[in-house]
């Protein structure tokens, strides 16, 4: 939804920008277009990758792996499940509230979700293209640590 | 051709899985199809958008606003227009790109990739509604702080020579 509002955004400052100045407009959109050009083969290899661990990586499994009495053991496989995957929001949310009403625990499902959005193994080497190796490494690592303290106070709070 | 070897050698991969087990094949190809019309759906406006910022936002202007000594005006913006924004990560990345080219802090840059990944709107929308808003404002109140820590310690992890070195790498990307 929110994508039309971007839609709308990019339509009228196209039809601004080539009122004011045509040739700007012009260096504009070459831009756009190579830098999208630019990274198209990290994309559509990311995208095909998951595409094929997701096949066999299904709710089924998850549920099983990160039930409400597997502890942290539990949050760890979560979290590892979650830093793996790549799942648009509307397909990853009620996935999660599926996996809370076939028995993962509260725990496990704030590990998953979190590093689910914050942590990207399959998109590091697009994130590494524009940021350094190390770079990308210390930002998973930090994020990935801070999903097992979200997990720990979720926890707390809903528990 | 070259650049594109890895995707097509997936696609290979796809064909042999086919050979042995048509289903899983059939299911990859299916996930594949709606990741990829998710990404042609978003990406377009943001690298639009992109490549306007790029031509008519000058260095200076943005630099006054989220560069150095922005301080927490830099850092409120820098939440706002990660929060604000559509898509998964990796739409992220070549924003951050445009915004390293035209001088805003690492600092900065850090805090909107973390609120891009956590705190968006309309992501926390989907999770108020699936997982209860108790479960929802918990992450949202530990994301925030959580966010401005990653992004602090990220900086003091990184030399300033390699952060130097990832700002002239983004002049080739954006």
């Amino acid at each position: 939804m929110e994508t039309y509002i971007f839609y709308g955004l990019a339509l009228i400052g196209l039809i601004v920008s080539f009122q004011k100045d045509k040739d700007k407009t012009r260096l504009a959109l070459k831009k756009s277009w190579k830098s999208l050009e630019n990274i198209l083969p990290q994309l559509l290899t990311m995208i095909l990758f998951i595409s094929v661990l997701l096949t066999y990586l299904n709710t089924g499994l998850i549920s099983r792996l990160i039930g409400g009495e597997s502890g942290w053991g539990g949050v760890m496989l979560a979290a590892v499940v979650g830093s793996i995957t790549m799942i648009p929001p509307f397909v990853a949310f009620p996935t999660a509230s599926m996996l809370l009403k076939s028995g993962a625990g509260y725990m496990q499902i704030g590990a998953f979700v979190s590093t689910l959005t914050m942590v990207g193994i399959v998109t590091m080497p697009v994130e590494m293209k524009y940021f350094s190796k190390k770079m990308t490494l210390y930002r998973n690592i930090l994020a990935f640590l801070f999903s097992l303290g979200v997990a720990f106070l979720i926890k707390e709070v809903t528990g | 051709m070259r650049r594109y070897r890895y995707p097509l050698i997936i696609i290979l991969v796809i064909g042999l899985i086919a050979v042995f087990d048509r289903r899983s094949a059939a299911l990859a190809v299916n996930n594949a199809g709606m990741q990829l019309r998710q990404m042609f759906f978003v990406l377009p406006p943001i690298f639009l958008l992109l490549g306007l910022l790029d031509v008519w936002v000058p260095r200076t202007t943005m630099v006054k606003y989220m560069g150095e000594g922005s301080g927490l005006k830099g850092i409120f913006l820098a939440f706002v227009i990660g929060s604000a924004a559509a898509g998964p990560l990796y739409g992220a990345f070549p924003v951050a790109a445009v915004f390293m080219k035209k001088g805003v802090k690492f600092l900065n840059l850090m805090i909107f990739i973390g609120a891009w990944s956590t705190t968006k709107i309309p992501m926390l929308m989907f999770e108020i509604e699936s997982l209860g808003l108790k479960f929802a404002l918990t992450r949202l109140v530990i994301d925030i702080p959580g966010i401005i820590l990653i992004a602090f310690l990220l900086t003091k992890l990184i030399s300033k020579r390699e952060i130097e070195e990832i700002y002239e790498n983004s002049e080739n990307m954006a």
